[in-house]
């Protein structure tokens, strides 16, 4: 049966990752994702599940990535100053493709910053936090229907790419209340479970369709990880140029080469648009008031919404700069996804940052007096 | 047609249980559109809270108040922290038991605002014999002035939201502050 409640982000996600057959959990609560944790250690035992409570996030990362090695879809809650800490781990999640989630309500920073306050601090360190190169998937929920569908959205692409996947949320869209409608039945991608005989599996090998199955621990497959650069049996080969870049490059392809597969915008009223403006997460919510104010007053206004800031929509920008003029891009940073944006518009358009930070997300004049400013 | 509506008082007096309590009214029993937000500070009881609620029949993109047709005030702290954007011949509605009045009759006079004084606490405490329904009578208080959301819908989401066991208190609270103007 469709299910309406009234509840916070926060809560939607927790009631996604449940959805999503998420069984495990383990987090170190922090402002502003705390509700999460809360809502996971109410809902997991219900369902037969298990959520700990870690000793930080270093560990929580750790934890994860066993569970989804153990065979259980896995994930963790956390804001900035969590984030920063589990990036080492977040990279070995990677290299050994392990599929987990990470839910990260993003505040004020850097360091501990502002807790209680909302930001999009962290756009840029979800693609570049860890080193090394990878391709990271993420995405951004701009309402409490979306934190679900995207929650359950990062389980299957982390099932269907073997990587770890972000949600992006914020303060905003983790503590607004809204009617969420859960479906009686959503669509979850389950793991590929190899299916030959031991010894004849390779778990890191590179199939046509480009995810490796993966067995659990206990399964009886002979296998080995390590965050070591290895052969397709798991197997440490550190010294051999050649082995490096067939792994890293097979990382970073299995996401490229299906970049249109991944992404995900929502266009509005952009055909005829001479300003788009292109949001990501929360400052969404203020663009409508704004095209619609430009709009009445005969201003060519569209919008162009990032779904998945990582990987980058890189195509879909490039072609609204070929017909739009100028493209406004309000963030809650001084300034991050800005730069992939006018990256993908080759200069074929005039790109303008509305950058706030503070806490406070945009009024919809504030994208609208920019709208003014360009129209001159 | 777009209402913003504010509720403010201090931390502990249930403002934004209030404040759920009628975007899910709004939301899942009136089947509008509804937000719910709420000022988020590290301070648990006393200091100013506040919680805010968008009604519309169309969709809603903006979920903050940005000035509140309705403002509800159970705090003299609050009151003067929140009003000043109250819009121009909006409604106010005070806890006069809460309240220094003499400190807004200037406002009031200046802005056209609609003054009521819906005594919540005192009902509470008096008439129901449970000082923490408060919210509950003033939400009462506030469908009877402004109608944003229906009486039916109020107490579907009441009783969707108090523990179980004290829906009679709750309903009571609600009918007397219904009373109330």
């Amino acid at each position: 049966m469709v299910e309406e409640r009234f509840v916070q982000g926060n809560e939607a996600c927790a009631l996604g990752a449940i959805a999503a057959n998420c069984r495990f959990f383990a987090g170190y609560p922090i402002t502003p994702s705390t509700e999460i944790a809360e809502q996971m250690s109410i809902l997991l035992p219900k369902y037969g599940g298990s959520f700990v409570q870690m000793e930080d996030e270093i560990g929580s990362a750790g934890a994860i990535i066993g569970a989804s090695w153990s065979g259980m879809k896995a994930m963790t809650a956390t804001s900035g100053p969590g984030i920063s800490l589990m990036q080492e781990n977040i990279g070995y999640g990677f290299i050994t493709e392990t599929p987990i989630v990470i839910i990260n309500v993003q505040r004020g920073s850097p360091s501990t910053g502002q807790p209680t306050m909302s930001a999009q601090a962290d756009m840029m360190q979800v693609r570049w936090g860890s080193h090394g190169d990878y391709e990271p998937i993420a995405l951004a929920p701009s309402s409490v229907q979306e934190f679900f569908d995207f929650t359950i959205k990062a389980f299957n692409l982390a099932e269907e790419y073997r990587v770890p996947v972000t949600v992006l949320a914020d303060e905003v869209v983790g503590h607004m209340r809204e009617k969420l409608i859960i479906p009686d039945k959503v669509d979850i991608v389950a793991r590929k479970r190899p299916e030959k005989v031991n010894g004849q599996y390779l778990p890191f090998d590179a199939p046509e369709d480009g995810t490796t199955p993966m067995p659990a621990f206990g399964d009886g497959f002979n296998i080995h990880v390590t965050g070591l650069t290895h052969d397709e049996r798991g197997y440490p080969d550190t010294n051999d140029p050649d082995t490096h870049n067939e792994l890293v490059e097979r990382l970073c392809n299995k996401v490229l080469m299906r970049r249109k597969d991944i992404c995900s915008v929502k266009k509005e009223n952009c055909d005829d648009a001479d300003i788009v403006i292109v949001s990501c997460g929360s400052p969404y919510c203020s663009v409508g008031a704004a095209m619609k104010k430009a709009r009445e007053e005969g201003i060519k206004v569209g919008s162009l919404k990032i779904d998945t800031p990582w990987p980058f929509p890189e195509e879909e920008i490039a072609e609204i700069a070929k017909t739009a003029s100028d493209i406004i891009v309000p963030e809650m940073n001084l300034g991050q996804l800005v730069h992939e944006v006018e990256r993908a518009a080759h200069g074929e358009a005039n790109v303008h940052l509305i950058g706030k930070i503070g806490g406070i997300l945009h009024k919809p004049d504030e994208i609208y007096d920019k709208i003014k400013e360009i129209n001159g | 047609m777009r209402t913003e509506v504010r509720i403010a008082g201090f931390g502990g007096q249930g403002v934004i249980m209030a404040g759920v309590i009628i975007g899910k009214a709004a939301s899942l029993f009136d089947n509008k559109n509804a937000v719910q937000t709420q000022s988020y500070g590290p301070e648990a009881r006393g200091g100013a809270s506040r919680t805010e609620v968008v009604i519309d029949d169309e969709e809603i993109d903006y979920p903050k108040v940005t000035s509140p047709d309705i403002l509800v005030a159970m705090s003299h702290e609050a009151l003067i922290k929140y009003m000043g954007d109250l819009k121009d011949e909006g409604v106010l509605i005070i806890d006069p038991d809460m309240i220094v009045e003499e400190e807004i009759v200037d406002f009031v006079k200046e802005h056209k605002i609609k003054l009521y004084r819906a005594p919540a606490t005192k009902t509470a405490t008096e008439d129901v014999g449970l000082r923490i329904v408060a919210n509950i009578v003033m939400i009462g208080a506030i469908v009877k002035v402004t109608e944003v959301v229906s009486v039916d819908a109020a107490k579907q989401a009441i009783l969707d939201s108090v523990p179980k066991g004290t829906e009679d208190k709750n309903i009571q609270a609600f009918e007397a502050g219904y009373a109330l103007l």
